[in-house]
């Protein structure tokens, strides 16, 4: 197991990236689908009004991109402190 | 009505079909030990974890009841939608890869451990008890309904076959079972979502897809224009029905109470590592995402063809519609010809509307209204079906492991042998199983209530702890008790309060199905404080919260 200073370190990253990355979260669904859902209604994606469009479509779309990206760059992050998981 | 219809019989081949392989597929994955019943034995590959925990979150009300419930909330709907899929992201970034590593079998296992304290093991076991049998009696509750509309059975009939089926496979396989058969059925009940919503947006706007054509067909717009002319507001106007604050809570309290409900976060404890937990939870939100970005294009559609075909139609050549008669012999379409003048009239004025649905025609009428063959509506029972039964399975497994191995396992006899707890597990599966049917067949009136509750309580009481204990290395067993009762206490006071004793939303205005995001943030303010104030847990306890911070070692975790 590796020293201490570097887990803190490791730990460090990762909790900047959950923090970028729960900022799209909170960006798309409370924001643009709720916060600012009125003042982006004159904004149009395809047919539909910008919010009512981030509300029932995009942000759904954004969650599911934002867990796959949290997986790849924790594979990458694992290595390179080298706490990945041994393959089977 | 003797003798069955073409669609009856369709129904009762897929049932049959579908149901003999749910029992073959657990009588398969059959297991003779507690670590294969409480976690399949931490085997299941993240793409099929994924399928499983998709056919666990869906229930017979996403499936059945939840486009409708859309249609006629219009843009506020959204609080379902992003509600129930934004919870993963929360899942995926802070909860699922440390439970995983910590590597036991239930929630109260990680509250009990980390907190070094029997009391929270035992608040945290009956949370998970009561949020998991308020769930389970509605979806015994939905098999009994799916089986008495399509093929004609009484509801309670249809529940006592619910739960042969659940019992067959969830008392021999546990969770193993329950995993494979949930994969299963996962198949049957995506299929039968996408296949009439593909065909009634192709035959409204030419294409296919609905996640397109609902974003790039003029369909919303006329509805708009329809909801105007009828004297309702456009149907993408938000906050309608409820302020932008109470739309704002309800949101988060729904995201954090997914994260927090115990048959959600087990599923995560099954997968073979924690790389595989993220991935998992990413496999699992993109299968839940196919319905949930497919339900509002099918809401808008439904709301669309059903205002544009019935909206001054003549009533007598509306009944000679196939679809429009099969419903309205249901009583879930009804018509009133209030003025007799022949001609049906949709209203915001009550004593001027004649059309009444009921918010479930929204799917289950879809294949009909499509024109599609009797084989596809039959393909939807067996679809609300797999819905219903894959959510009360996962819901029975953690009923059964909180009474066999939080409260009888690590309290009343610890030192009871590995069979032993084996027989307890399939015993209290059983016996969750018998209790959840008394429900479905005899529910108590205040359902619809207790489910706001169980979303609260779990938003109150699992995800601040959880999150603490593995964010939070400093908090300890006075914050962690501090915080659940405060957190459980004000919402369930505010609940129970607001629903049953008509106290006002006092709380700015936010609803009772809202009121989980105060008491969360309520439990999280309070344990970190008073985790501040008194002295800091016990090293052991610290170095425990370092190892599940790393991924590398789960698999050995895994191994005693």
């Amino acid at each position: 197991m590796s020293n201490q200073p570097r887990m803190t370190e490791y730990w460090r990253r990762n909790k900047r990236l959950i923090a970028i990355l729960l900022f799209i979260w909170a960006l798309v669904s409370y924001g643009f689908g709720i916060v600012f859902a009125n003042a982006i209604s004159g904004v149009h994606i395809g047919q539909l009004n910008a919010g009512f469009w981030w509300a029932q479509q995009g942000s759904m779309f954004v969650f599911v991109a934002l867990i796959f990206i949290y997986a790849w760059r924790m594979d990458k992050l694992d290595r390179e402190f080298d706490v990945h998981e041994e393959d089977k | 009505m003797f003798g069955f219809s073409v669609t009856q019989t369709w129904t009762l081949a897929f049932v049959l079909i579908t149901f003999g392989a749910y029992l073959y597929i657990g009588y398969m994955n059959r297991v003779k030990d507690t670590r294969g019943f409480y976690v399949a034995g931490q085997g299941v590959p993240p793409i099929y974890n994924g399928m499983a925990t998709a056919a666990d979150w869906m229930s017979a009300a996403s499936f059945i009841s939840m486009a409708g419930l859309i249609s006629f909330m219009g843009f506020d709907g959204a609080v379902y939608l992003m509600g129930w899929t934004g919870g993963y992201v929360l899942l995926a970034l802070l909860l699922a890869p440390y439970l995983r590593k910590f590597g036991k079998y239930t929630v109260p296992d990680f509250v009990g451990d980390r907190y070094y304290s029997s009391t929270a093991r035992v608040v945290a076991a009956i949370c998970a008890i009561f949020i998991s049998l308020t769930y389970v009696a509605g979806q015994m509750r939905g098999v009994g309904v799916v089986f008495s509309r399509f093929v004609g059975v009484s509801i309670n009939t249809g529940v006592i076959i619910g739960m042969a089926v659940v019992a067959f496979f969830a008392v021999l396989g546990g969770m193993k079972g329950i995993t494979w058969t949930q994969v299963a059925q996962y198949v049957v009940l995506i299929l039968a979502y996408l296949i009439p919503a593909w065909a009634i947006s192709a035959k409204l706007t030419g294409n296919p897809v609905p996640q397109l054509s609902f974003t790039l067909s003029d369909i919303t717009e006329k509805l708009n224009q329809i909801q105007l002319d009828l004297g309702f507001t456009e149907y993408t106007k938000p906050f309608q029905g409820r302020t932008m604050l109470d739309v704002f809570c309800i949101t988060f309290a729904l995201m954090v109470g997914t994260a927090g409900l115990p048959h959600i976060i087990v599923r995560f404890y099954t997968v073979p590592s924690v790389r595989a937990a993220r991935y998992s939870a990413g496999w699992a939100l993109l299968f839940i995402a196919l319905l949930y970005t497919t339900a509002p294009a099918l809401a808008a559609f439904a709301r669309y063809n059903l205002v544009h075909t019935l909206h001054g139609a003549n009533l007598e050549e509306v009944r000679t519609k196939e679809w429009v008669k099969s419903w309205e012999a249901t009583g879930l379409l009804k018509f009133e010809d209030k003025n007799g003048d022949g001609v049906l009239q949709i209203a915001k004025d009550k004593d001027k509307n004649e059309v009444t649905i009921d918010r479930d025609i929204i799917v289950l009428s879809t294949p009909e209204v499509a024109g599609l063959a009797p084989w596809v509506i039959a393909l939807v029972a067996a679809g609300g079906l797999a819905a219903a039964l894959s959510t009360a399975a996962g819901l029975l497994l953690v009923i059964s492991s909180s009474l066999a191995h939080d409260i009888y396992g690590k309290l009343i006899n610890p030192t009871a042998s590995e069979e032993k707890r084996l027989l307890i597990g399939r015993v209290m599966i059983f016996f969750a199983v018998v209790v959840a049917g008394y429900f479905g067949i005899k529910p108590p009136g205040f359902v619809a209530e207790v489910v706001a509750f169980a979303f609260g309580l779990a938003a109150a009481s699992f995800f601040p702890i959880i999150l603490l204990g593995i964010f939070d290395k400093r908090t300890n067993k006075a914050g962690a008790i501090t915080g659940m009762i405060l957190g459980i206490g004000f919402t369930g006071y505010y609940i129970i309060g607001n629903r049953f004793f008509g106290m006002p939303t006092w709380c700015f205005g936010i609803s009772a199905q809202g009121i989980g995001t105060v008491g969360c943030l309520l439990n999280l303010v309070s344990t970190f404080v008073v985790s501040r104030l008194t002295a800091p847990p016990p090293q052991e306890i610290q170095d425990m919260v370092e190892s599940v911070r790393v991924p590398r070692g789960a698999r050995e975790a895994a191994a005693h």
